[in-house]
């Protein structure tokens, strides 16, 4: 089941990379457009990558593990992006980003066990005026107070 | 479309594009930055969409998604021209009446904003004290353009400081008019931009590249935002002009991932800009080629350093390069570059425009111009300003930003992003330009400025940035590493109770050291938080260390949540919201914190009903022993 699933990922990969062939200094790039595919960049897909822009692997493996959008494991269907920028923080990120940790159950970084949340944080989102701020999938919540966090992610299950 | 082939067939474009438009044809204009949709400007604008569907109202009125005005505190924000009427927390419940009486001539007064010192309504955006003490040359023109129509842009005027540079001044006019200018970039260093382009230019090797930097990565800083979402083509139009300068016919945008909508909206622009010739082979027949490509980052701090930033566009990791290697020189793929900050960019139209000696007569001696900082934290007004370089910090957050929220007393700003400093009360006056916040300890930084009050903890807020640091360093030379590192255990200790009188002189050695030896600017400059905290509020590090007492009441493991029995009315509300059920009591009986439950969240203390206030927070004192058990039952009368 799970290399099934994996064979699917690398499929998608070896589709996005057919636009690319050779163009080492677009690996960036190519990583940005897969992570935001499949949700995360599998070993096998590693590989691939490497094969065909023409990348030493370890040159992959270090940009896959210096950036924070990257991810080598699967992601849920939703992240769930705290704001920790210093607006954010005088405003009280902090204890949101607590009260989402305990009510999903996971720390930032982690994936619940349902794949469906995955919890981040980020330096900045640049809605300052906002703070706090969470995002989850692409949807903006701003002005958070403590109490919403919950009625929020409850709205999406 | 045809392409433009001279600078006439520019004005003839805009002649026409001009022509077309009613200037008193009624126009509703919703702001549509990243935070009035986080705010669901998304749901006003929709709202405004199905109102305007119906019969005769399509062509009598105009819709128009604009950029980011900058009052983001009080959106989603809507404003009806040509009265230019400003409404703001326009929800979609609002619309109808607003297109109503519109229509009619009339104002819906509840919408408008309320002067909070005479308690008058102000119905005119530019007279809304927040707007009245900017001077808004770039930040402008986002609340009347949608950024994805290049025809607005053009409309006001775009593109004519392009085609003046092509057609009528040579390269070396142009790099002269910057330099007369005294520009300096607004990324962070404050180079004179001019010097910069020098070095490009005649640096040896071909290709040369010109680069936008979009990395805002300072948290607490969204200009570079607001501009790249809300008029693209004012950064290209200045980046071309630069190439132009310097010789370059290629340029590149980085863009910060976290900014999805100001990726799209410059890739937007690129393509319009190409369909009119405006990018592209032989710019409006001048025979000067230009191209632009962007590139996303992938969430890393360090990459909005320049050499660093160039490694990225590479497809490298965005690590910095030894600084002994000029960018100007050795650049992107080893040839040489010129890298500049949005806002820099964006500068360059207006000097070539309106002239040198024009743009000199802003400002202060040494730093010419405006500047756009974001003012947020706990200020009233929060939200982007562009004041005159000089302006007194205290105009700033009091006249425009309305003051500290909450009648709380203010405690220091912060200014230039992490690697920034905080400035006390006692500083307020002095004019902000890149000597005089150098001075002070702090910098300009991009431009965020974060105001804070009594409840911010300044060696917590120190531990913020020095652990914002340390997460984003690179790790590529030991004292960055190493040495925030061990800064961020310093604080740490500190801020849990365990710290020691010598603390202070170990963190004094260890920001001499972070300044004299790391690579980059990262560490070079990381240590200006603590070293400006401990200079304007060295009795907060006394308090936590000699005390064990953390005065605003943040640090967790120097505080305690306490119910005043004698307050207490058993309302039951603290108990119900707290997370860790650390609260005991019921109805009538006189609710008490199991201290040893108490994750210290703080909940209980914002959700007490201020009526009652029973909640107290306390620091650097034993909590009081528990009410005995027969005295906690609340006799009512009646």
């Amino acid at each position: 089941m799970v290399t099934d699933n994996i064979k699917a990922d690398v499929n998608k990969i070896n589709h996005i990379l057919a636009g690319y062939k050779g163009e080492s200094n677009l690996l960036i790039q190519v990583l940005l457009e897969i992570q935001k595919e499949i949700r995360w960049l599998p070993k096998e897909g590693l590989l691939r990558i490497s094969q065909e822009l023409n990348v030493p692997l370890r040159q992959v493996y270090h940009a896959v593990t210096f950036y924070k959008a990257f991810s080598l494991i699967p992601k849920g269907k939703y992240t769930v992006t705290v704001c920790m920028g210093t607006a954010c923080h005088v405003r009280g990120s902090p204890r949101i980003l607590d009260r989402v940790a305990q009510t999903l159950g996971i720390n930032p970084g982690e994936t619940t066990a349902d794949s469906k949340f995955s919890l981040e944080t980020v330096a900045c989102l640049g809605c300052c005026a906002m703070g706090p701020v969470m995002v989850v999938g692409d949807v903006y919540h701003g002005k958070l107070s403590l109490d919403q966090v919950g009625r929020i992610l409850d709205s999406y299950n | 479309m045809p392409k433009l082939r001279s600078a006439p067939e520019l004005e003839e474009l805009r002649k026409v594009i001009v022509s077309k438009r009613d200037p008193n044809k009624l126009c509703f204009t919703v702001c549509s930055g990243t935070a009035c949709l986080a705010i669901g400007s998304q749901k006003t604008f929709a709202a405004f969409e199905k109102e305007l569907e119906r019969p005769g109202l399509k062509d009598t009125v105009e819709l128009k998604a604009t950029g980011c005005p900058g009052f983001c505190e009080q959106g989603p924000i809507v404003v009806v021209y040509p009265q230019e009427v400003c409404y703001l927390h326009v929800q979609p419940e609002d619309v109808a009446e607003i297109i109503s009486q519109s229509m009619k001539g009339q104002i819906v007064e509840r919408l408008l904003y309320v002067d909070p010192v005479t308690r008058k309504a102000i119905s005119r955006e530019s007279d809304i004290p927040f707007y009245q003490y900017q001077k808004r040359l770039i930040l402008g023109n986002n609340r009347l353009i949608d950024a994805t129509r290049i025809e607005d842009y053009v409309a006001l005027g775009g593109y004519e400081a392009l085609a003046k540079a092509l057609i009528w001044m040579t390269p070396e006019q142009v790099m002269a008019e910057i330099e007369k200018a005294g520009l300096r970039g607004r990324g962070g260093g404050g180079f004179p931009t001019a010097r910069k382009w020098k070095s490009t230019r005649d640096a040896p090797g071909e290709p040369k590249y010109v680069i936008v930097n979009c990395d805002e990565g300072d948290p607490g800083a969204f200009m570079n935002r607001a501009l790249m979402e809300g008029n693209p083509h004012s950064v290209l139009e200045g980046l071309t002009i630069g190439a132009y300068a310097m010789g370059s016919h290629e340029g590149f945008i980085y863009v910060r991932q976290e900014y999805p909508l100001a990726a799209e909206n410059i890739a937007i622009a690129i393509n319009q800009a190409e369909d009119y010739g405006l990018l592209g082979k032989n710019i409006l027949g001048s025979g000067f080629d230009f191209i632009v490509k962007v590139h996303k980052g992938a969430g890393a701090f360090v990459s909005g350093e320049s050499s660093a930033l160039m490694n990225a566009i590479e497809g490298k990791v965005g690590e910095p390069r030894p600084k002994y290697i000029h960018t100007a020189e050795k650049g992107l793929w080893d040839k040489p570059s010129c890298l500049n900050n949005v806002e820099t960019w964006a500068d360059v139209s207006f000097i070539i425009n309106n002239g040198a000696d024009w743009f000199a007569t802003i400002g202060t001696e040494g730093s010419k111009g405006t500047k756009i900082f974001s003012l947020v934290g706990k200020v009233n007004n929060t939200g982007l300003v562009e004041v005159p370089l000089g302006t007194p910090l205290r105009d700033i957050i009091y006249k425009i930003g309305g003051g500290v929220r909450g009648n709380k007393k203010f405690k220091a700003v912060q200014t230039g992003g992490p690697s920034g400093g905080c400035i006390s009360e006692q500083y307020l006056d002095s004019p902000v330009d890149f000597d005089e916040l150098t001075k002070l300890g702090a910098m300009m930084g991009s431009g965020g400025m974060i105001v804070t009050d009594e409840d911010t903890c300044m060696v917590d807020f120190a531990k913020y940035f020095v652990h914002f640091l340390s997460e984003e360093s690179c790790g590529k030379c030991v004292p960055c590493r190493e040495g925030l590192n061990h800064m961020l255990d310093v604080l740490t200790r500190i801020t849990e109770g365990r710290g020691q009188a010598s603390d202070i002189q170990l963190l004094e050695d260890l920001a001499k050291m972070l300044k004299g030896a790391s690579l980059c600017a990262l560490g070079q400059t990381a240590a200006n938080p603590v070293l400006t905290t401990l200079r304007y509020f060295r009795q907060e590090y006394d308090a936590h260390i000699n005390e064990k007492r953390c005065p605003a009441g943040i640090c967790k493991d120097l505080i305690a949540f306490y119910i005043e029995p004698d307050k207490c009315q058993a309302c039951l509300v603290c108990a119900r919201n707290c997370p860790a059920d650390a609260i005991n009591g019921g109805k009538n009986i006189i609710h008490v914190i199991d201290q040893s439950k108490c994750i210290k969240c703080g909940t209980c203390f914002d959700v007490c009903p201020p009526r009652f206030g029973a909640i107290k927070k306390i620091s650097g004192e034993p909590v009081p022993a528990v009410v005995p058990e027969q005295d906690r039952v609340i006799q009512r009368k009646g």
